[in-house]
């Protein structure tokens, strides 16, 4: 066990795991930041990403032990209000259908668009291909990233 | 309007407050980003009045409506609320939404999520549930103003005189409502009246969806509560012996591990599992118990054949050619007419297991405290867990309680609970509350698969090009894929059915359209290679059998509306603009009839860098009254890509007993840049009583889908996966 000191969604926070800990077990068990999911723990589905300084990370394969300094932000840190355009953009398009995947697809699309604010339809399909949606929510979630890319 | 006699009987109308009665508030759709400002400033109410087991009316006016069943992403916590709504006579914008508990006793409704049922059996319980609601609100109002009911009229909670000043508010008249005898009949709106269904409503949970606040059954946590995870033997046909116990129990953050045996006397269906005794490890975080799994040593004892894709394919082929095939239906006499046809086409089709995947593993919060059980989590059969879990513990069904969470998909998977019964196994071991989580692993390979099929279709035309002779005959793991009923049966006047369960160790269950997502896809394709040989058009010839059905149908009875089925077709085709030249679109056509809806589809497909692409799917839906449109396209379209999807990659193949894919590295399922472009939806626009929609967008487009592969490609594709599989009729063998 050892001690880790992480900014998460803004804030500084502390916890005491062994550091082979991934970062999605820290969230969800340590933390109570449950909306990040587990859905596979290989990095094959995308449920839990999470943004490292930004970037889309998936969480399940990261170890508490790398993130470091590096900011992290979950889907309860990227708007204040809900209202990143990317999740005003789900709302629009009224997404999901089971909902346990977009988290994940929300994340990856906010990180993309951060990168990328005007991506086309081969742009959107690699950066969104590791993001599984079991109820086949995908082309809800191309017009979403593109409505939220526009808006 | 429609007078019914009401079912709502039971007084159970308390007065109660907002500490004790407000309870979680669930789905603030009236707080979305999407509705006016105007309508945000409803406020949170001090008291609320229950009128009956779905709806409690605040006194400020806003509405809670209890969503009776399990909610699986087909959305019935939206559209189930609106019926309610709809004859309540409320602004859907002072609408709260909660999930119900388990109470069938209440809701008057199965509360269950099964056979895309939801809306078709709750349809009449929901509209009572409102009117009723309705009526002794307006009740009230005529009391408290001595006029007549038939006085008054409603407008969005609001009540007034028809010929007068005076007006009240849901809000205002509710704590007197509450005291109104409930009535012994209510008049149900008529359709052409009503103002919320048939709406495009956006599902009520989406802001909690997109800012992770929504509480799946993985999200749930209860203080003093343990984490819990199984171990199942390698292999379908083995049994555990031992493990290393004390080592196990030694490790950091582990409290236990044991193991536990979930057999009772008098199993029933829907605790289907191929292992009653698991080892289960209890611990404090589930970092802490994916070590402990890894640190596992088991001994493992074998029971019974260990089944591999080579016995499967070999038993499903002797079965079909040479077993003993049970007789479902005969009209006239298909062998004379085989033998005299002038053209007969005879094909076989396969499809192998495969899992279901939810995206949220199998989990489930139990509390057995004395001879009180408290469940918590997914499923989508709550009495079926809460009667399983008397059984195994001996405890009386009145002293356990099962609340269901938010599920992160189901398509059958869930409503074989027996993951909500080893919870309740450990807790009860432990005398602690647990949550008991499966790890990918544990989730794809102890399922209860789809199980394989192969079915050989068999059809004769005469010289005219007519289809005068028909066959099916199928087998398959656990149930025969075969419906003797449905189309064409009907229209064939020399047909008939015949069907076989192979035998299998491997647990297997319904997965989403049960056989009709094979049966679909097998006939509609099959129907397509017909149509070419016959030299007629795809819907053309459909459309002549529908007739046929319809004017003259051939023997006692059939399964099917043929005009209703004949008339997805026509919508589909003239939406599709069907027949148009389209250079580089190659279009397979499909329509299916099952739980009760009818769907038909024309998939574009379009080559790209010598790979199939599917650019865009119409679709147009019979499913009677629809009543939240929005909701009701999102499922159909995640059903075509359901169905693109599994037909296209999806396989879970076996060795030595043992599943070989175990996580999403090797099974392969739809990923963005392979879905559909584009799906559109119609509806058929009538006024008959709502059907389900969760499964009857998926078995077309698997017809679909391979016939238009047909046309880019120029071979016939009888086999699924179509992506890995040989699909030469000469190979007899799945695997």
């Amino acid at each position: 066990m050892a001690i880790f000191d992480i900014e998460i969604n803004g804030k500084k926070q502390q916890v005491d795991v062994d550091p082979a800990t991934p970062m999605l077990w820290v969230l969800r068990d340590h933390l109570d930041l449950v909306g990040t999911k587990y859905g596979c723990g290989i990095a094959q589905c995308g449920a839990c990403t999470i943004h490292i300084d930004g970037t889309a990370v998936r969480s399940c394969s990261m170890p508490v032990s790398a993130v470091g300094n590096k900011s992290v932000t979950t889907i309860e840190g990227l708007s204040e209000k809900g209202d990143h355009p990317v999740q005003k953009a789900w709302l629009e398009h009224d997404v999901p259908q089971c909902g346990y995947c977009q988290a994940g697809q929300i994340m990856s699309a906010a990180a993309l668009l951060d990168s990328n604010p005007t991506p086309g339809d081969a742009e959107i399909d690699a950066a969104m291909n590791g993001n599984l949606c079991r109820c086949g929510t995908y082309t809800r979630i191309k017009a979403a990233i593109k409505t939220a890319a526009t808006g | 309007m429609t007078l019914v006699k009401t079912s709502h009987k039971r007084r159970s109308f308390l007065k109660i407050s907002a500490a004790t009665g407000g309870g979680m508030l669930i789905g603030f759709n009236w707080m979305t980003s999407c509705s006016s400002p105007e309508e945000e400033t409803i406020a949170i109410p001090n008291e609320w009045f229950e009128m009956n087991g779905y709806i409690k009316i605040g006194d400020t006016g806003l509405v809670t409506i209890y969503s009776p069943n399990p909610e699986i992403g087909q959305n019935v916590m939206t559209s189930m609320p609106m019926i309610v709504a709809e004859e309540l006579d409320v602004n859907w914008e002072h609408v709260v939404v909660e999930q119900g508990m388990l109470d069938e006793d209440v809701f008057h409704n199965p509360q269950f999520a099964g056979g895309s049922l939801s809306i078709m059996l709750g349809w009449d319980a929901l509209r009572m549930a409102g009117a009723t609601g309705r009526r002794m609100l307006l009740e009230a109002a005529a009391g408290e103003w001595g006029v007549q009911v038939s006085d008054l009229q409603v407008r969005d909670g609001i009540i007034s005189e028809v010929n007068g000043d005076r007006s009240i508010s849901y809000g205002d008249i509710a704590s007197r409502a509450v005291d109104m005898e409930v009535p012994e009949e209510i008049e149900l709106k008529d359709p052409k009246d009503f103002k919320l269904i048939g709406t495009y409503q956006k599902n009520v949970v989406g802001p909690q969806l997109v800012t992770g606040k929504s509480v799946f059954g993985l999200d749930f946590k209860r203080e003093g509560m343990l984490l819990a995870m199984i171990q199942h033997p390698p292999a379908f046909g083995m049994k555990v012996k031992d493990f290393n116990q004390q080592e196990i129990k030694g490790m950091d953050g582990i409290r236990d591990a044991f193991i536990i045996d979930t057999g009772y006397e008098d199993e029933g269906r829907f605790d289907v599992n191929a292992f009653n005794q698991l080892i289960a490890i209890v611990g404090d975080s589930t970092w802490q118990l994916i070590n402990a799994k890894k640190a596992l040593k088991s001994n493992w004892e074998t029971e019974s054949t260990l089944e591999s894709n080579q016995s499967h394919a070999e038993s499903l082929a002797r079965d079909l050619d040479n077993g003993t095939l049970q007789e479902e239906r005969r009209d006239g006499d298909p062998d004379s007419a085989f033998a005299g046809a002038a053209k007969v086409i005879e094909r076989t089709y396969s499809a192998p297991i495969i899992a279901h995947n939810t995206l949220e593993p199998m989990n489930f919060f139990a509390h057995v405290n004395g001879d009180k059980v408290e469940l918590v989590g997914p499923t989508q059969t709550p009495n079926n867990l809460k009667e399983s879990t008397s059984k195994m513990l001996g405890i009386p069904l009145e002293n356990i309680t099962v609340a269901m969470t938010r599920m992160g998909g189901g398509f059958g998977r869930r409503l074989y609970t027996h993951y909500g019964l080893e919870a309740a196994a450990i807790s009860s071991k432990m005398s602690a509350p647990i949550k008991l989580i499966y790890s990918r692993e544990d989730d794809m390979t102890q399922g209860t698969y789809r199980p394989a099929y192969r079915s050989t279709y068999k059809a004769g035309l005469d010289e005219n090009n007519n289809l005068i002779a028909f066959s099916v005959k199928g087998v398959g793991f656990r149930e025969g894929p075969v419906f003797p009923n449905r189309f064409p049966a009907g229209a064939i006047d020399h047909y008939y059915a015949v069907k076989r369960v192979s035998p299998s160790n491997i647990s297997y269950g319904a997965w989403r359209a049960p056989r009709s997502h094979f049966t679909a896809g097998a006939e509609q394709s099959f129907l397509d290679e017909v149509a070419e040989a016959a030299g007629k058009d795809p819907i053309e010839l459909r459309l002549e059998l529908f007739d046929r059905a319809k004017t003259n149908p051939v023997g006692e009875e059939y399964e099917y509306d043929a005009e209703r089925y004949a008339g997805v077709l026509k919508l589909v085709r003239e939406k599709a603009n069907w027949g148009e030249d389209m250079p580089g679109v190659y279009r397979g056509v499909a329509a299916y009839f099952c739980h009760n809806s009818y769907v038909a589809q024309i998939l574009d497909l379009v080559m790209h860098n010598g790979q199939p692409k599917v650019k865009k799917v119409w679709c147009a839906v019979d499913c009677g009254i629809v009543i939240n449109r929005e909701g009701a396209k999102n499922i159909i379209e995640g059903g075509v890509v359901d169905g693109i999807g599994h037909a296209m990659y999806s396989e879970l193949q076996f060795e030595d007993g043992a599943p070989v894919q175990e996580n999403f590295n090797s099974y392969r399922l739809i990923r963005h840049g392979e879905a559909p472009e584009e799906i559109e939806v119609f509806f058929v626009e009538n006024d008959i009583s709502p059907t389900g929609l969760g499964e009857p967008g998926l078995p077309p487009a698997v017809g679909a889908l391979a016939s238009a592969l047909y046309r880019a490609t120029g071979q016939r594709y009888y086999h699924q996966p179509f992506t890995t599989k040989e699909q030469d009729q000469e190979s007899r063998l799945l695997g």
